[in-house]
This record gives structure tokens, C-alpha cells and sequence, in this order.
């Protein structure tokens, strides 16, 4: 099976930052095949949420190649990255959430954005707050929820176009055991419907709740194998 | 017309919730408003003074007076019926009449009282319209054998600096208008950009959300036309109130100069337009704002 992300010889540098070479990323290659499971691991400013911004389109490395979706997304018109990210759903560190805009309103907006009709947006919507537990928040504003609850309309912002790649900054950083123990559910509940996980986490006890995840380990910006999902043709997800 | 109608886009009420605030919010339409208010001003000016011309150009220019001075009562009627069959001859001449003893009494009144002038050897006026401006020089020379004693005064020669003044004035007009219009665009520039900066965090999930620049665009361009047009139509009433109480102020001069200050009937048309001009200016600049910003980001 072929990848559904793939880095050639990628660095980043953010002005003068970075490490000893002056990269905040240096020589990533690796791929990643659909349908799996990845922890993205690190110490905090190993460049996590950097190859995180590169997956997710924010920005373009300095050098390299990063296909997505088997195109060079690097050198492709900027006029078509909005049907890039349209497939790929993301859960920010910081949720991200508008402010003054409720529940509703908020996971509906990816839908909005690719246009689709009011009428023909109620029911998923509906549906992915049930499945985050938030059927009952609807009317809410992200203020009055909890951190988790906040969290959980992320992920259902994040999943309602039924994207191809879901990417999570440190999803479980801002909430208890418990609830993280939840949310990895949610997301390996997506990733069995098919969806291509990358959870970037520097909790190595997540690693072993989710069966069949691998590991890329991100030290100093450079990327090492832990489980050898980056020596092997890429494992589907179950 | 369908590019026009692009400027000013439709955007379903959930969508038009992302930009927060309501409307006249800020000071850009109350600015845009002052504005809208002394253009407003400044076109209508621009306007009657056009019209002025027209009318001074018109009306006044193509008039002369022919002045027959002379102290010999006889010989003074003698010219001025001489004067007035010379000049109703003419083909370029397409009035001639004498000017009233009870006329002449009445211009004078101001400066001889009302004993009467019957005692006074006062000059003979003749007022004369003329089919074309320029005849005034032939006028005065087929005159001269006839009655050596008359004399014919241009209305068009003693208006010109007249003319020329509200040529001048209509020009600053024009200018005003314009420079009203460049400083509207940068005002709707500076909102753009400012309201850009305020909803910076929303404009980047929408962004990594996959909405286009257009998409984003179109939030700004409506949200600020619908400002610019709010604030347009409170300019423009607080304009037409200030110009209906000048124009009744002007009619209570009496000036005949004065008087030939007005509006003409398609004004209105073209006042109204200001507002409706302005929104499109504001929309189209707001979008190229917008789009223009957002290019930078990737």
C-alpha cells in the first residue's frame, strides 16, 4: 500500500532559531500510510508541533519535499491548499475554538466552510456532538465548558468533514487521566472508520492504550524509529 | 453587472456571525459618515455652481444694454428711435426694447427717492437680446453713424470674471469630491486591515479549516458595505438637510446673481448615488484589502 504522507530530506528554519545546524527540523523522511496509527513523541522543542504545522499546512518547510495525498504540496499553487486541509482535520494544543460562537456553531464550520447546505448539516453535526458526549452543550459557548469538554468540541471540529489525515497537538495535555483515556478512544474509534491518526504527545504512557500505534520519535528537530515504522513499509491500521 | 454584484455577496446568517459586532460599530462609519456628509456638500456646491454658469452663460450672456447718454432731450429721442430701428433690423438682434420711464424710475429709486426723475435728463436704455454672443462689436460700429451718442455694455464681457470664479470653484469642487473619494478608500483600507488584525484568530482556523481567501474576503467585504452604506445614507441626510436649509436661506436674498444658484432636477440622482457609490468603493477596496493580506499567509 503506498503513503498518504510522505517527507523527502525536509528541514525548517524559523529565522536564526534552532538547533546546532541552525534547523528547527532537520532531514526528516518518513511516511505514513493510511489508515495507521501515530504517536508523534518528544521532549517539549524537539519540533513536534512544527512537523505538526508542516502536516497540517501552515507552513512550508525551508527545504524538502512533503507529499500529501501524492502531490508535493511545496510547490503547489497556493490556490489549491484549501482543498488540501478541507482532508485533513486538526486538534490544536490550544483548541482554537471561537470564542462567540457556540458548540453548534463551532463544530459546524468546516462544513460551512466547504459549503455545504444548512439543511444538509444539522444531522452530522448533531451526531458528532453525541459522539463527543456534547449533544446537550449545543447551545453552549466554549467559555462555560471544561477544559475536556473544549477538548471534545475540538476533536468534533476536527473529524466532522470526515478527513482523511486527523492530526492532535498534545490532545491530552490539558486534561485528567481519565479523559484522556477518552479522548484516545474517540480517536481510535476514528481510526478504524478508516483515518490516518497522527497524535503528536510527550505522555509515553499513552503510547500502550492504543493497539497497533507506532511511534516516530522526534529528537533535537531530528526524527529516530522507535518501532521501526519508518524502516518498514508503513502498517495499515486495523 | 455580475462582477458588480460580486462585490456586495451574499453570506448566510451563520456565516455573517464570525465576524462579531454589530452594525455602525467602530469608528470607520462615522468617519466614512463625516465624510459622505462633506461630499455631499462639496458635489452639491460643484453642482449649482454648474448650473450658475449655464445659467450666466446662458441667459445673461447673450443680453447687451445699449446706453444713449445725452443731455438734449430731442436729440436723445431722436437717436434712440434711430438706435432701435437699426438694431431690429439686424438678424442678429432677437429683441430690442426700450427701458420704461416707470422702469427707469423704479432702478433709480434706490439712489434718487421717489419725487420722481421727469426734471432729470436720464439716458435712454435699450435692452437688447442678441441670437449670438459675439455680435456686440458689429452692433456698436453700425451704431456709431446712427447715433454717435450710444454706447453698448457686454453682459458677457462684465460677467466674465463672474464666469471665471465659478469656473474656479466648480474645479475645487470636482477636486474635494475626489480627493473625498481617495481618502474614503483609505479609511476602508485601514478598517479592512484593522478588523483583519481584530478577528487575526478566527481568519487562521478558518484558514486551516480549508475556507479560500475569497470566503474569508467576503465576510470583511459585506460586514464593511454594509457599514460604508449605513454611514453613506446618515451622511447624505445630514447633507441634504444642511443644503435645504441653505437654499431657503439663499432664496430669502433675493439676489438675482445669488438666485441663479441652484440645483437642478437630476441632482437628486446624483446625491443619492454618492452613498451607493461609496458601498461599492468600500466593498471592492475592503476585498482587495483582504485577499491582499491574506496572500501573505500561506
Amino acid at each position: 500500500m503506498g503513503s498518504i504522507v510522505r517527507f523527502e530530506n525536509v528541514g525548517l528554519r524559523y529565522g536564526s532559531d534552532g538547533g546546532s545546524d541552525g534547523e528547527t527540523l532537520s532531514d526528516l523522511n518518513f511516511a505514513l500510510a493510511p489508515g495507521a496509527f501515530y504517536f508523534l513523541t518528544g521532549a517539549s522543542g524537539a519540533g513536534k508541533t512544527s512537523l505538526l504545522r508542516l502536516l497540517y499546512l501552515a507552513q512550508r518547510p525551508t527545504r524538502g519535499v512533503i507529499q500529501l495525498f501524492d502531490e508535493d504540496v511545496v510547490t503547489v499553487p497556493r490556490e489549491r491548499l484549501p482543498g488540501f486541509r478541507r482532508r485533513i482535520g486538526v486538534v490544536f494544543q490550544d483548541f482554537r475554538l471561537i470564542p462567540y460562537l457556540s458548540v453548534y456553531d463551532n463544530v459546524a464550520l468546516p462544513l460551512r466552510v466547504a459549503g455545504v447546505e444548512e439543511r444538509d448539516l444539522d444531522a452530522p453535526v448533531r451526531e458528532m456532538l453525541a459522539w463527543v458526549g456534547l449533544a446537550s452543550r449545543s447551545d453552549a459557548l466554549p467559555a462555560t465548558l471544561s477544559g475536556g469538554e473544549q477538548q471534545r468540541v475540538a476533536i468534533a471540529r476536527a473529524v466532522i468533514g470526515r478527513p482523511e489525515i486527523l492530526v492532535a497537538d498534545e490532545p491530552t495535555g490539558n486534561v485528567d487521566p481519565e479523559m484522556a483515556g477518552r479522548l484516545l478512544h474517540l480517536f481510535d474509534a476514528l481510526n478504524r472508520l478508516g483515518t490516518t491518526i497522527v497524535v503528536a504527545t510527550h505522555d509515553i504512557h499513552l503510547l500502550s492504550r492504543v493497539s497497533n500505534a507506532q511511534t516516530l520519535r522526534l529528537e533535537a528537530g531530528r526524527l529516530s524509529d522507535p518501532t521501526g515504522a519508518l524502516r518498514y513499509p508503513p502498517r495499515t491500521g486495523a | 453587472m455580475k462582477r458588480l454584484l460580486a462585490l456586495f455577496p451574499s453570506v448566510r446568517a451563520a456565516d455573517r456571525r464570525l465576524l462579531r459586532e454589530g452594525r455602525l460599530s467602530g469608528p470607520m462609519p462615522w468617519v466614512l459618515a463625516i465624510m459622505l456628509f462633506l461630499t455631499t456638500l462639496a458635489a452639491a456646491g460643484g453642482l449649482a455652481l454648474s448650473q450658475a454658469a449655464r445659467e450666466i452663460g446662458g441667459d445673461l450672456a447673450n443680453r447687451a444694454t445699449v446706453q444713449i447718454v445725452q443731455a438734449d432731450a430731442a436729440a436723445r429721442e431722436r437717436q434712440a428711435a434711430a438706435t432701435l430701428e437699426v438694431l431690429r433690423r439686424d438678424p442678429a438682434v432677437t429683441s430690442a426694447d426700450r427701458v420704461g420711464a416707470a422702469e427707469m424710475a423704479t432702478l433709480l429709486e434706490p439712489w434718487l427717492g421717489a419725487q420722481g426723475t421727469d426734471d432729470l435728463p436720464l439716458p435712454v436704455l435699450i435692452d437688447v437680446g442678441l441670437a449670438r454672443a459675439d455680435a456686440v462689436p458689429a452692433l456698436a460700429a453700425g451704431l456709431r453713424t446712427v447715433a454717435p451718442d450710444a454706447g453698448i455694455d457686454d453682459h458677457r464681457a462684465a460677467l466674465a470674471p463672474v464666469s471665471r470664479l465659478i469656473g474656479t470653484l466648480r474645479w475645487l469642487a470636482l477636486a474635494i469630491v475626489l480627493l473625498m473619494v481617495g481618502a474614503t478608500g483609505f479609511v476602508v483600507v485601514l478598517a479592512a486591515a484593522s478588523a483583519l488584525d481584530t478577528h487575526r484568530g478566527t481568519i487562521d482556523v478558518l484558514h486551516l479549516l480549508g475556507a479560500t481567501d475569497i470566503q474569508v474576503a467576503r465576510l470583511f467585504q459585506r460586514r464593511i458595505a454594509l457599514d460604508a452604506l449605513f454611514a453613506g445614507l446618515i451622511g447624505l441626510g445630514a447633507g441634504v438637510a444642511v443644503l435645504a436649509l441653505l437654499g431657503r436661506q439663499l432664496a430669502g436674498l433675493g439676489s438675482e446673481l445669488v438666485g441663479s444658484v441652484s440645483l437642478p432636477f437630476w441632482s437628486g440622482g446624483v446625491l443619492v448615488a454618492l452613498p451607493l457609490a461609496t458601498t461599492l468603493l468600500a466593498a471592492a477596496t475592503a476585498r482587495w484589502t483582504v485577499v491582499r493580506a491574506l496572500g501573505r499567509l500561506l
